[in-house]
């Protein structure tokens, strides 16, 4: 099998290369080197009735990223291109099929589950789904102190008292602690959801979509919350989105994924300012633009996004690309990076430069 | 209270035809355990031949249930208490249940914002297309030769709407296509009988952006090639900014602004059009603070009758309380708020 290997971290190489008197960037809390998660889908109820044989999905295949500690690492792609698993394939949540999770050091993958316990505090998630992600019988403070007790970190009014604190930090009164999860509004909700993954005072957290269900102004509040919390105790973000605008607002560097793989990454004002895959222009090209309605240039896309259960030969983007060549239907393209860490994986790009060769 | 009539900006602007639809007035409830629900409490636009308006507003503000209002779609334990919805001049709240149908459909037809639970996973899309064909096409022939006609008018339809081999795919289940070809299947249906007025709710809320694109693109298309008017309804004022010539902004049951797209958006008149579009991320320019709206929409049980955004609103005064109709804001536009006109024009 041969997965495409997207690395980030070619960004480290060439900034100390490039040498250009810049403060040293922090240091990498979070890589992950060809990270495979496949679902076997003939285990669901889906598989068995069709009882399909080979119906594996490609989920995440083959990822390799760095998070520096600190930075928010914006994750963009289309519904169903594997944001998700990856986030989850990274926390363990879903058990990684093949390769490497090195968290501050340490291959995650590898640890028992006393360990890994240990670490998952320092590792925590925020989900999409407010209503879904909470215990509708749980009150509040039960939702809060529940992860504190799991981890054995306090209990009775140590851990009361902690939940009261971080019920306030998130912008909720304590009177709230003893409501249920339907007596709040979505984006409170959410903010229960922050609540709950930071009480255990991590260092990373991956936001799995928390703003794609909530209202435009709401979004604004909840993007606001999680930017102060993580100025405030100096987290480090996953961000996921299918919202190129949210990505653009809020992550330092961004990896577009497209069927699995990541097709670029670089500094997200790089990617907006110049996309180089043809994926990455479409994506830019059908976000609506509020101020400059029309401007940029439509390039259409036909059709949906391929099943990860049978994805196409080559470069998986072929059957969609408007600049497909015959090269791309046989050999996957290898990632190309330029000195500022601005990598893309496309035929079209010239592997001097690590520039696009102007797909018109 | 007071009954709020929209003045008529569009006059203003001279040589506008007739609008194809005006509702004036409109006021839906909905009876629940805690109280009634006032959804849309004197709503008032119009549509015009030709013209795409967006209504644009957060969950709970009144979109849908305003248009299922037009359609006669709102069902117990809601009702339509009072106002006018006029069709080409005739008032749809007047006309019974069997003129209803025969409009739906033909006339007008509305597509609903979650096209899995609005279509009929029992039947194929292609039976589901002849269905609306058989209520309303006046013009098949009967028999053999009239099934013939209709089934090829079913393909074209598919065909318009972009669906690959439309006539193998008739005698699919809805289930069996993704959620982009799902809303354009609805399309589909909603344009076989060549509506004058489409109403999209939320056509395009479900899908990524590059389906969003394709699907938006496809009704401008038809609207071109049909000369139709459509309404958009959507919570995104990206897209009124690339797809409506005119906007109308919801706030909790009640429209708080009007009037061109651009002007709208360049220049917002109400508190409530301006956070929002603060609240929104800007991909040219990403060094722009977003500023969201503090607090929540109220619940629209026993609102008093002050402006409804007083709550959240950064800029209101104890005159507010007093509550406020719509006030001409300039060519074709007009807003629900008391500083409207009392800003020294810059
Ligand atoms: N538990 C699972 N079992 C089988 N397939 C799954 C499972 N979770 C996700 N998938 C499939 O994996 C692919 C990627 O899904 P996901 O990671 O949720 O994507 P995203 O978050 O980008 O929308 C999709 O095709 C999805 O249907
Ligand atoms: N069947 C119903 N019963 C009770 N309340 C309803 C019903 N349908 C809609 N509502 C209420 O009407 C208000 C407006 O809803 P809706 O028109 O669907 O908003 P929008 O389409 O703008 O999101 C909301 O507060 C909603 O809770
Ligand atoms: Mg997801
Ligand atoms: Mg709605």
């Amino acid at each position: 099998m041969t997965h495409m290997t997207t690395d980030i971290r070619r960004d480290a190489a060439a900034t100390t290369a490039t040498a250009t008197g810049r403060a040293a960037e922090p240091p990498v809390l979070l890589r992950t080197t060809d990270l495979v998660k496949h679902y076997d889908s003939r285990r669901g109820l889906w598989g068995r009735i069709t009882g399909r044989p080979g119906s594996l999905v490609r989920a995440v295949n083959g990822v390799s990223l760095d998070i520096r500690r600190g930075e928010t690492l914006g994750i963009i792609g289309e519904s169903g291109c594997g944001k998700s698993t990856l986030g989850r394939a990274i926390l363990r949540l879903h058990e990684p099929t093949s390769g490497s999770v090195v968290f501050d050091g340490a291959e995650i993958t590898e640890l028992g589950r006393d360990p890994m316990m240990k670490m998952r505090r320092r590792m925590q998630i925020i989900f999409q789904d407010p209503y879904a992600s909470l215990n509708p019988r749980k009150t509040v403070e039960d939702i809060l102190i529940m992860p504190l007790k799991l981890h054995g970190l306090a209990k009775g009014k140590a851990a009361r008292d902690a939940a009261a604190a971080m019920i306030e930090n998130v912008g909720l009164k304590t009177a709230h602690l003893d409501r249920f999860p339907h007596q709040f509004s979505g984006g409170q909700r959410q903010r229960i959801g922050v609540a709950r993954a930071l009480i255990l005072n991590p260092e990373f957290v991956v936001c799995d979509e928390p703003v794609s269900a909530l209202d435009v102004s709401i979004q604004a509040q909840i993007i606001q919350l999680l930017a102060e919390l993580k100025r405030e105790l100096g987290l480090t973000y996953m961000f996921i989105s299918h919202d190129i605008a949210v990505i653009g607002y809020v992550a330092d560097r961004t990896a577009v994924m497209y069927l699995g793989e990541v097709v670029e990454t670089g500094r997200t004002r790089d990617i907006l300012a110049e996309p180089r895959h043809p994926y990455t222009q479409a994506l830019l090209s059908a976000a609506p633009r509020l101020d400059e309605p029309g401007k940029a240039a439509r390039i259409k896309l036909t059709g949906d996004l391929p099943s990860p259960l049978n994805p196409p030969p080559g470069c998986k983007f072929h059957t969609r690309c408007p600049h497909a060549m015959d090269v791309c239907r046989k050999v996957a393209p290898a990632p190309v990076a330029d000195a500022q860490g601005h990598m893309a994986a496309c035929h079209l790009i010239d592997g001097a430069s690590g520039k696009a060769e102007a797909p018109a | 209270m007071t009954t709020t009539t929209l003045p008529r900006p569009d006059t203003a602007a001279g040589d506008r035809p007739e609008p194809v639809l005006s509702v004036r007035d409109l006021r839906t409830a909905f009876k629940t355990s805690h109280g009634i629900v006032r959804a849309v409490s004197g709503v008032s636009l119009d549509v015009y031949p030709g013209e795409c308006l967006g209504v644009v507003g957060e969950s709970g503000s009144g979109k849908s249930v305003t248009f299922a209002s037009v359609m006669g779609l709102v069902k117990k334990p809601g009702w339509v208490e009072d106002g006018e919805i006029l069709y080409r001049g005739r008032d749809l709240t007047r006309l019974s249940d069997r003129e209803l149908r025969a409009l739906r459909g033909k006339d007008i037809a509305m597509t609903m914002q979650d096209a899995l639970t609005a279509l009929n996973p029992a039947l194929t899309v292609g039976e589901q297309i002849l269905e609306v064909l058989r209520a309303h096409a006046d013009d098949l022939p009967r028999g053999r030769a009239g099934r013939a006609e209709a089934r090829r008018r079913a393909v074209e339809m598919l065909d318009l709407v972009g669906i690959p081999s439309p006539a193998d795919r008739l005698n699919e289940y809805p289930h069996q296509f993704s959620g982009g070809m799902r809303q354009r299947i609805m399309i589909a249906i909603a344009l076989a009988c060549r509506p004058r007025l489409l109403i999209a709710d939320e056509p395009t809320t479900a899908l990524d952006v590059t389906i969003q694109a394709q699907v938006l693109e496809l009704i401008a298309d038809i609207r071109a090639r049909l000369g139709m008017s459509v309404v958009l309804i959507t919570h995104d004022l990206g897209v009124v900014a690339e797809h409506c010539d005119r906007v109308v902004v919801m706030y909790a049951g009640q429209v708080v602004e009007t009037g061109p797209t651009r002007a709208v958006i360049s220049d917002p008149k109400h508190p409530y059009t301006q956070g929002l579009l603060d609240s929104i991320p800007r991909l040219s320019d990403l060094s722009h603070p977003i500023r969201p709206i503090q607090g929540q929409v109220p619940e629209l049980i026993d609102l008093p009758p002050e402006c409804r955004f007083i709550g959240r609103c950064p800029k209101r005064t104890p005159d507010c309380r007093t509550g406020i109709d719509m006030r001409p804001a300039g060519p074709g536009r007009a807003a629900r708020c008391i500083l409207v006109g009392e800003e020294t024009e810059a």
